[in-house]
């Protein structure tokens, strides 16, 4: 039996992020008069940061721990575990970036508050994904976060770029979701349940429908890497985030990505357990591991050739979204570091979630300044926005990996635990793309601080200090070089959080 | 703690004077870079550590935190200092504030952002020289090419654009590689070791704990690692043939940068060889001994034959570096106490006296905007005080006796000749003495064509002497390098401590 207040407590973050979206939309709704552009983004900050109070609280007064457990909820299809409030900060931390950003980036839009409601009910998506515990509770937050993103991509609407790119986003979108359901169904077929602990159960013992069991997990795997943006439905990202408004592709290419990968972590150590789905001749594993291969070779170079900072910026991000995806390829049947892989994936996904979210938002100042998209026009803008050009600096040698910030220890962390649990190659390829990477993120820096101006009154178009998304960018920034002094809690607790699962 | 204060003091002066306005932010810096000279002068004194860091010696200063666990093995902020360190950290911290005033006169835009690299840089070279952690020393390590890449992109010459890119590429690469070969060390280390304190895993390799790893037998593992990890500092020292980056950024970096990449970036190569290549692994660089000297030889007569051939100063003393070098490589993979000490020694020398020479050049370049040979004759009517310092620390270069030089390449000569370690000692050592009288044939006829005979210089304008900040810098380091000459004993005694259980660590056979 399940006692109202401990339903209560466990999914608090979850409560607070829907109370706070509906709040906004009552607002916008019925007091039109009322909103605000401020006042909307005030609070949207506050309920992501009381969110990520909340899950903070959860684990520190030990509602929810590795020793404690996970809460079960409403007859098994909850299940809020430290992976799934791990995650949860990561999407709250992102959202409360995002919107503060949004607010200087819509400035002038004539009705700034749906932008707020919707990105709140994405993030409760995603923060109820990461609860998840049976099949139909993910599809079912799976799409809350998919719908609000289509609009959000879509939300400048009298920019072609921005509709098209919600279009595009919708139809591979639509597409996916069929996939995946028809994968959930064909493994219900296969097991019986749609819950996590008795599909795992029913693995072990298919007896002749493992043809069915295999044919739906390639399905629903199909599901993730749309999710994720990995091959092979990894073209819809570049497109998104290119129309999308900045702050919404920040918010796509770090929460939502995370989102997927946390569906990914939770379906494939509690649903199909890597031994139990290879003695039933399941390979997933190899299937992951081709496509973080195939993946971040692919992201790498096609952003190596970009001339567009969003696009070379999406395209990083698919190759990203390869390095995470080593959490799911380098686990075999009892191995000795699974939880070391999976966690250094999960901590991975955290630092990302800062360096490229605020490398998004940097975007999102330039288009707020209107100087222009390519690298061409990023040129000398250090000699007008030093702090802001400084911050895209950090973010860009972290996301490569250089080691004075946090994207070289959460890279060093993934290769090494795959290489522990024997997976040189896949660290060996990731090594030679981080390498490869730093060619086009030092792009980006050299525009920004070498370059010359291509002519003297390109700058002039800096014209405003927009202070919350400074403030946003700022604080990504801060957050990126912190994490490598503080980086040993949030490995321990990912590793320890990945661990508990296997 | 004053180690850590040292750093410390650096990266908040660098905040500062990032912060600071451009009009006073060169006064500003230098006076912040006097206070980790201070420190630095303080540690000197109160230095009460013996033997080497590595092999088990007591370490001076030493702060032991521990930070994270990767593997099953602990990072930790490890700090310390031995006497092969303290001279570097000395260096660093004196040739920064000199390196600062040098640049009031040519950097004319951006000047807080220049300050404010100059002095994050101070704060990363001081974390190289003192970490004693892997993990922490190769965050300072690839710290340091930041600020570099910058410092050279934004405010160098023509083709800066190209020279950082290339450095950073280079350099970039090269760790790399030498991330690899200390890596695979430690893995194949195994449970042998629990940290990546580098005293640790030295002791631990003295010890005979490498084992098989990968299907790889140790004493190959071992090889690969030293080769791996050799390739890697080996582009930062440079030696010949991965030395192409050092004349392209030498020769467009500004004139106060190239001080400190000359003076203190390059030692970071020679400093890292001798940490980790001979102190870890010193029977393999025993069993290479004669391609290492080999390549050192051709190192110091082949840069030598380099700057012969230039005509531009810059380059002149960018090549003649790489042939300074060379003879630290020789002193290094002699393995006697006089080579590894004065290979130390020559590296605190050299930055120095080519610090010296890369400002004397700069000076001259400020008041004439050319470095070409020919463009250029009898300096010495205009500006005789920089011109005399320059030929003082031209003959410096040289190996004058009672001259830093002189004191380090001597010893390195004395240990080389009788070297165990390494056969045919007396003809390598022969043929890098030849590389003197190539640095002397250059620099003279260099130093004939522009610095004396009748003026002439196709200027619009007044060539005068150099302003008062011009010259300061260079007149105390010129006492430097002549205090060092006549008592080298105030760094060598100390150097020789430590450099001792190096050579004691090597098995020479027969």
């Amino acid at each position: 039996m399940v006692n109202a207040p401990t339903a209560v407590t466990a999914l608090l973050p979850v409560l607070l992020l829907a109370l706070t979206g509906l709040a906004l939309l009552l607002v916008d709704t019925i007091r039109p008069s009322e909103r605000s552009n401020t006042s909307m983004a005030v609070v949207s900050a506050l309920g992501s940061l009381g969110a990520l109070a909340a899950t903070a609280w959860l684990v520190v007064s030990g509602t929810v721990g590795v020793d404690a457990g996970a809460v079960r909820l409403f007859a098994d299809t909850i299940a809020v575990d430290t992976m799934a409030l791990f995650f949860v900060a990561i999407f709250t931390s992102v959202t409360a970036l995002v919107v503060v950003a949004a607010h200087d980036y819509f400035h002038d839009h004539a009705n700034p508050a749906a932008f707020y409601s919707l990105v709140m009910f994405a993030t409760t998506g995603m923060a109820l994904l990461a609860v998840a515990n049976s099949l139909a509770v993910v599809f079912v937050a799976l799409e809350m976060v998919s719908l609000p993103s289509y609009v959000l991509v879509a939300f400048l609407k009298q920019n072609r770029g921005s509709v098209e790119a919600g279009m595009k986003y919708f139809l591979v979108g639509a597409l996916s979701s069929a996939i995946f359901l028809f994968g959930i169904s064909l493994v219900y077929a296969a097991t019986g349940s749609l819950l996590f602990g008795d599909v795992a159960e029913a693995i072990g013992s298919l007896d002749g429908l493992a043809g069915v069991a295999g044919l739906g997990i390639v399905m629903i795997v199909g599901g993730v890497a749309f999710k994720t943006a990995s091959v092979p439905f990894h073209f819809w990202a570049p497109e998104a985030y290119e129309g999308a408004p900045a702050p919404v592709s920040a918010f796509l290419s770090s929460a939502s990505k995370a989102a997927g990968f946390v569906v990914a972590f939770q379906l494939f150590t509690e649903a199909f357990p890597v031994g139990a789905s290879l003695g039933a001749n399941i390979d997933w594993v190899l299937a992951f591991g081709i496509l973080a291969a195939v993946t971040m070779t692919l992201g790498n170079f096609a952003a190596a050739v970009q001339e567009e900072v969003k696009r070379m910026l999406a395209y990083s991000s698919i190759g990203h979204a390869g390095y995470a995806l080593i959490g799911l390829a380098a686990l075999s049947a009892g191995g000795q570091a699974n939880g070391t892989v999976m966690g250094a994936a999960m901590a991975h996904l955290l630092v990302y979630g800062f360096m490229n979210t605020g490398a998004f938002l940097f975007v999102a100042m330039a288009e707020r300044w209107g100087v222009g998209r390519t690298f061409a026009d990023y040129a000398g803008l250090a000699r007008r926005a030093p702090v802001a050009s400084t911050a895209m600096a950090v973010f860009m040698f972290s996301l490569a990996g250089l080691p004075p910030f946090a994207g070289f220890f959460s890279k060093y962390f993934l290769f090494q635990a795959a290489i522990d649990n024997g997976f040189v190659w896949l660290a060996a390829l990731g090594a030679v793309n981080s390498v490869i990477s730093l060619y086009y993120y030092s792009r980006v820096v050299k525009a920004l601080f070498i370059d010359d101006p291509a002519s003297p009154s390109a700058l002039d178009a800096i014209d405003v200090r927009p202070t919350a998304l400074y403030a946003a960018v700022v604080f990504a920034a801060v957050a990126t070089v912190l994490l490598l002094p503080g980086f040993g809690p949030v490995i321990e607790t990912a590793e320890a959080a990945a661990s508990a699962l296997f | 703690m004053i180690l850590e204060a040292l750093i410390a003091v650096a990266f908040v002066s660098a905040l500062v004077v990032l912060l600071a306005p451009n009009e006073w932010a060169g006064k500003l810096a230098f006076a912040l870079s006097l206070i980790p000279f201070a420190g630095s002068l303080y540690v000197w004194s109160a230095f009460d550590g013996s033997g080497n860091a590595l092999t088990g010696g007591d370490i001076a200063f030493r702060t032991q935190i521990e930070w994270l666990e990767v593997g099953g093995r602990s990072v930790s902020w490890f700090v310390g200092l031995d006497g092969i360190s303290l001279p570097l950290v000395v260096l660093t911290t004196f040739l920064v504030p000199l390196a600062i005033m040098s640049a009031w006169t040519p950097i004319d835009s951006r000047q807080s952002q220049f300050y404010g690299l100059m002095l994050f840089m101070e704060a990363n070279l001081l974390g190289v020289f003192t970490a004693l952690d892997f993990f922490l020393w190769f965050i300072f390590w690839e710290a340091v090419l930041v600020p570099m890449y910058f410092l050279i992109g934004i405010w160098g010459g023509p083709r800066r654009k190209y020279a950082a890119i290339k450095f950073f590429v280079y350099t970039n690469a090269a760790s790399l590689l030498m991330f690899i070969g200390f890596m695979s060390l430690v893995f194949a280390l195994g449970d042998s070791v629990s940290s990546f304190a580098l005293p640790e895993i030295t002791q631990a390799i003295a010890a005979g704990d490498l084992s098989a790893w990968f299907g790889i037998a140790p004493e190959r593992m071992a090889l690969l690692a030293f080769l791996a990890m050799f390739l890697g500092f080996a582009v930062k020292v440079p030696i010949v043939p991965v030395h192409t980056w050092l004349p392209d950024a030498h020769v467009e970096a500004p004139t106060p940068v190239s001080v400190l990449l000359a003076g203190v970036l390059l030692k970071m190569g020679t400093y890292a060889l001798l940490r980790f290549n001979f102190t870890m692994l010193p029977n393999q660089a025993s069993a290479l001994a004669i391609p290492i000297a080999a390549i050192a030889v051709i190192s110091v007569i082949y840069g030598a034959m380099l700057a012969l051939a230039q005509k531009d100063l810059k380059r002149i003393v960018a090549y003649s570096s790489v042939s300074s070098m060379g003879y630290v490589i020789l002193g290094l993979v002699v393995f006697t106490e006089y080579g590894v000490g004065g290979a130390t020694f020559q590296m605190v020398a050299h930055g120095l006296i080519s610090g010296l020479m890369f400002m004397a050049v700069g000076v001259v370049y400020n008041a004439t905007h050319t470095r070409m040979v020919g463009d250029m004759a009898g300096m010495a009517d205009r500006m005789p005080i920089t011109v005399g310092i320059l030929v003082a620390g031209a003959f410096g270069y040289m190996g004058l006796p009672l001259m830093a030089g002189f004191a380090g390449e001597f010893f390195i000569f004395v240990g080389s000749l009788s070297a165990p370690a390494l056969p045919y000692a007396p003809v390598f050592t022969a043929l890098a003495m030849f590389g003197i009288v190539i640095v002397a044939g250059y620099l003279l006829s260099a130093m004939q064509s522009t610095l004396f005979g009748p003026f002439h210089l196709e200027t619009d304008y007044e060539v005068g002497p150099a302003p008062f900040h011009d010259v300061a810098p260079l007149a105390v380091l010129l006492v430097a390098i002549i205090v060092l000459g006549v008592a080298p004993d105030i760094f060598f005694e100390m150097i020789r401590d430590a450099a001792l259980p190096v050579v004691e660590g090597v098995n020479i056979n027969g």
